[in-house]
Parts: structure tokens; C-alpha cells; sequence
């Protein structure tokens, strides 16, 4: 099972998913996060799916999660980088990612992560 | 025609490559390419999880007016599911409270088969025609 | 298509006569089709049909059925493409009929192999028409994509704010190419606005209402404010009374309206020069 880093940047923590999710890949993730919120403080997380080619109804719920974990640790997410034929898709399957902001790019994301404090 | 064992999480990551290989190839859009892989790794992962592990077959198809088309087959002989109506309702959960996703898949296909009886087993078809 | 013995006498006959038969054939044939066609063409088409029509009633082998269908549908397609019409493709099997007819009138000896002949022709006759009515709605579905394509543009009206003008009715398959365009030039741009103006649009009952729903909750994924603009006033009626949600989606009378109001988001003000 591959392990997805997370960099912290400043009050920021950068997730960049670059591989094929596997379910166990996206538990664990969730799990990381919350180890490093908790450790660190941080106030915001980026998570870039620029390079991710599938987000199936598994993949939307545990990314709808992991905002849910982030704001208990009064931390805000942003997905970034969504691609358009995965966005079509995931408004086909009905998820919103309500609970989630997104953005762009990560300058973007990162700009809502800074306007909001 | 490609038969790919499902039983374990690789070989589902395994299964979205194939059919992502199978549509590209066969004239699917990228969205519709998007579309097909993403109800596979739906219904790949209620083979896994729900079935015990079980088995997809792809294979290219001809429409009656010659378009090509991307066919999945997927079938396991888990627990079955007792209330294919239920199951096929927007927003159903199972038990542990993991969507089956079926639902779902059959909004992304042009075409959707599915066959269950408790303590048979599940066997899925769908098709996705190039435009 | 199993024949028996009326097959088999049937298919000697017409190998004994096929030079009269597919004369005759192809005369009528080009008679029918008003000379869009030269006999010589005309001939080599019904030779080769003529051949394969003989193997299927003498019921010779297993393949002669599917090359003879497989034959048939080709040039079925060919007349839809080249502009012919129904009858005139269809025509091209029934006057097969007439031919032999001609020759058989007079004798009273054929009638059972002529009954076995004429059933199988007709079936023939139908399944041309099929063919051909395919390659039609193939034509016509491929032509309604290009125009789709045609009518759906994405203006920038601003540095960050893209327009969706939406003209006519707005279908799924619409939608779909909506969507795809929507997003794409979001991308393109890294615009943060999309105003989606539906002045045009024909009709706005829930099915469009949903459309128009999907295509917010896509763009708002790529982390695009949107707003709806062009809400006529018989528009806004219908709405109410169908009991249409847009939630959170901000709605506005005009285009203009809708910018002013992506200006204001965006921080922007536009005052005098």
C-alpha cells in the first residue's frame, strides 16, 4: 500500500495525490492527516488532484471526510485541480463534496485558506 | 476479450486501468472514458467488498449502426443482494454504511444488467457506446 | 432462411436464365432510380446479389445467408449516404421479383418455388429498408452534434468572470456539451465566474431546471462561483409554480445584471473616466 506525503508549509498542510487511489491509500491518508492536524495545528490542508483521473463515490465520501476531521481541528480543506471530465462525473453520481471548498490551483486554494482567517 | 480476477485492492486499481486502455481505444470521449472507468471501479469495488472477491470480464462491442462500445461484465458468488429495487435507489446503504454505488454506476452507462439472488451471487453487465 | 426443396429447383432455374433475369433486373433497376445510376454499375451490383441469392436458396453452405445480408446492408448504406430515396433503394430488391414474374407468368408449374422466391425477396425488400433507415438517423444524429457543437460558445467578459450564452432548448446531450465546454474554458482561463444566461432559452421547466442545477454543482467543483442570468418574467412564473429550487445559486433579469454582480465579488468597481 503506497503512502501519500504530506508537506507542511507554513499554517498549511500539501497533499499531493499523484498515484491510482486504492481504498486502503485514501484510509490511510485520512488517518495521516489527522495525525499531522493534530500534531502541528495547522489551519488549513490542500489537497491537489490535478493528476487524479477517477474520484468513484469511496474516493468523494473520504474526501468529503477528511474536510469533515479537518474542521474538528478548526482547520479548513481545499481541493484543488479537479479535472472536468472527473467534476461531470462526480455531478453525474450526485456527490457535491459539500463540506469541502475548491479551487483551481493550489494559489488559489491557498488564497481562500488566507482570506478566511 | 479480458477476464481479471478481483481480490484485492490492486486488482481493482488494475481493473480502472484495463477499462480506461479498453475505451480509449475503442473511441470513447474523455469524459465518457471517465465515466465507464469510474462505474467500474464502483461496481469492481461491491465485487470486492460485498461479493468476497470475484471477477470482471471486458469486451468490445458493435452497435447495430457499427459504433463501438466497451462492455463489463462483473460477477462474484458472495451473499447476493435480497432487494435489488432497494439497492438500486439513490442514496441506499448497506450495513456498514458504504454505499453499493450501484445506483450510481447505472447513471454513468448506457446500458445496466443486474442479476442477484441471496446465496447465489451477483453478476453486473454494462455497456458504453462511442458517440 | 430455410428453403428446401422449392429452394433448391428455385436456384436451378435462376442459374438456367440468369442472363435474361439479370437483364431484366437491372433495366428496372435503373428505371427506378431515373438513371443516377449506369447500367454497368447496376449490373455488377445485381450480378454479385444474383450469385449469392442463388447460394441461399440452393441452401450450398453456411455462409451464404450472412454474406448475402452483409451485401445488402452495405449498399443500403451507400443509397442513404448518396441521397436516394426508401423506394428506391427498396426497389431494388422487389424488382428482382418483377423479373422473374416476367418469365414465370406463363407457366403453371413454378408457382410453389416462385411463392418460396417471392417470400424470401420481400424479406430482403424489408431488410434494405432497415439498413437504410440506420444509415438516415446515423446522418441525422451526426449532423445535430456538429450543430450542437456550432451553437454552444463561451465568451471571457472579464479578466476572471466567462459568460455561457444558451440559445434553444437545453437536452441532457446539451448539457453534457455545456458542461464540457464550461469547464474546459474555466480551466483555460482560471476564471472564478461563470454566468450562464438563459435569455434564449425556449423552455425552463424542472427538467431544464435540473440541467442547469448540474451544470452549477460541476463548475462549482472546479471552484467557480456561478450565476444564473436571463430569467424573463414569464420565466420566473413558470418556476415558482413548478416549485423550483435554485438555492443558493444567484439568479439575475439580465446579463448585465450578472456581471455587475461578478464585478462586485470580485472586488471590482466601475466608476466614470
Amino acid at each position: 500500500m503506497e503512502q501519500v506525503p504530506i508537506v507542511k508549509i507554513g499554517q498549511t498542510l500539501f497533499v499531493s495525490i499523484q498515484i491510482d487511489l486504492q481504498d486502503d491509500t485514501v484510509v490511510r491518508l485520512q488517518e495521516d492527516l489527522a495525525d499531522e492536524l493534530s500534531r502541528t495545528g495547522a489551519s488549513g490542508v490542500i489537497i491537489d488532484i490535478t493528476a487524479v483521473e477517477i474520484v468513484d463515490s469511496f474516493i468523494g465520501r473520504m474526501l468529503t471526510m477528511i474536510g469533515s476531521i479537518s474542521r474538528l481541528f478548526d482547520a479548513e480543506t481545499v481541493i484543488v485541480g479537479m479535472r472536468p471530465a472527473v467534476a461531470i462525473t462526480l455531478t453525474e453520481l450526485g456527490l457535491s463534496l459539500s463540506g469541502v471548498r475548491t479551487a483551481l490551483n493550489a494559489e488559489k486554494g491557498l488564497e481562500i485558506l488566507n482570506g478566511k482567517s | 476479450m479480458d477476464e481479471l480476477p478481483i481480490q484485492s485492492g490492486d486488482d481493482v486499481v488494475r481493473v480502472r486501468q484495463q477499462v480506461r486502455t479498453a475505451a480509449a481505444e475503442n473511441g470513447l470521449s474523455l469524459v465518457d472514458q471517465t465515466k465507464l472507468v469510474t462505474a467500474a471501479s464502483e461496481l469492481a469495488r461491491n465485487t470486492l467488498v460485498h461479493g468476497g472477491g470475484g471477477r470482471a470480464r471486458i469486451e468490445v462491442v458493435k452497435s447495430a449502426n457499427g459504433r463501438a462500445g466497451v462492455k463489463l461484465h462483473f460477477a462474484d458468488e458472495g451473499p447476493g443482494i435480497a432487494d435489488i429495487g432497494l439497492a438500486l435507489t439513490d442514496g441506499w446503504t448497506s450495513g456498514n454504511g458504504l454505499g453499493l454505488g450501484l445506483s450510481g454506476a447505472r447513471r454513468l452507462v448506457d446500458e445496466f444488467e443486474l442479476d442477484s439472488k441471496p446465496g447465489t451471487g451477483t453478476t453486473v453487465m454494462v455497456v458504453k457506446w462511442s458517440r | 432462411m430455410d428453403v428446401g426443396g422449392t429452394g433448391t429447383r428455385m436456384a436451378d432455374y435462376l442459374r438456367d436464365q440468369r442472363e435474361k433475369v439479370v437483364s431484366r433486373w437491372s433495366e428496372l433497376v435503373v428505371a427506378g432510380v431515373r438513371g443516377r445510376t449506369s447500367l454497368d454499375e447496376v449490373r455488377r451490383e445485381v450480378g454479385d446479389l444474383y450469385t449469392l441469392i442463388i447460394r441461399v436458396l440452393s441452401d450450398a453452405d453456411d455462409h451464404a445467408a450472412g454474406e448475402l445480408r452483409a451485401v445488402l446492408d452495405e449498399l443500403s448504406r451507400a443509397r442513404a449516404r448518396n441521397g436516394f430515396t426508401p423506394s428506391e433503394t427498396a426497389l431494388g430488391m422487389f424488382s428482382l421479383k418483377e423479373a422473374v414474374y416476367e418469365l414465370v407468368a406463363d407457366t403453371t408449374d413454378m408457382v410453389p418455388e416462385f411463392l418460396t422466391f417471392s417470400r424470401m425477396i420481400d424479406d430482403l425488400g424489408l431488410r434494405t429498408f432497415e439498413a437504410y433507415s440506420a444509415a438516415r438517423e446515423q446522418i441525422i444524429s451526426d449532423q445535430a452534434t456538429t450543430m450542437l457543437e456550432l451553437s454552444t460558445p463561451v465568451v471571457r467578459l472579464w479578466e476572471g468572470i466567462i459568460a455561457v450564452p444558451l440559445v434553444g432548448t437545453l437536452d441532457s446531450a446539451r448539457t453534457q456539451l455545456v458542461m464540457e465546454k464550461l469547464l474546459d474554458e474555466l480551466v483555460a482561463t482560471g476564471a472564478d465566474h461563470a454566468v450562464i444566461d438563459i435569455t434564449g432559452v425556449s423552455t425552463v421547466d424542472t427538467e431544464v431546471a435540473q440541467h442547469l442545477l448540474k451544470t452549477v454543482s460541476a463548475a462549482r467543483l472546479l471552484g467557480a462561483e456561478c450565476t444564473i442570468s436571463g430569467i424573463r418574467p414569464q420565466v420566473a412564473q413558470t418556476i415558482v409554480s413548478l416549485g423550483i429550487e435554485f438555492g443558493d445559486i444567484a439568479t439575475k433579469a439580465t446579463l448585465a445584471d450578472a456581471l455587475a454582480l461578478a464585478l462586485r465579488q470580485a472586488g471590482l468597481k466601475v466608476v466614470p473616466a
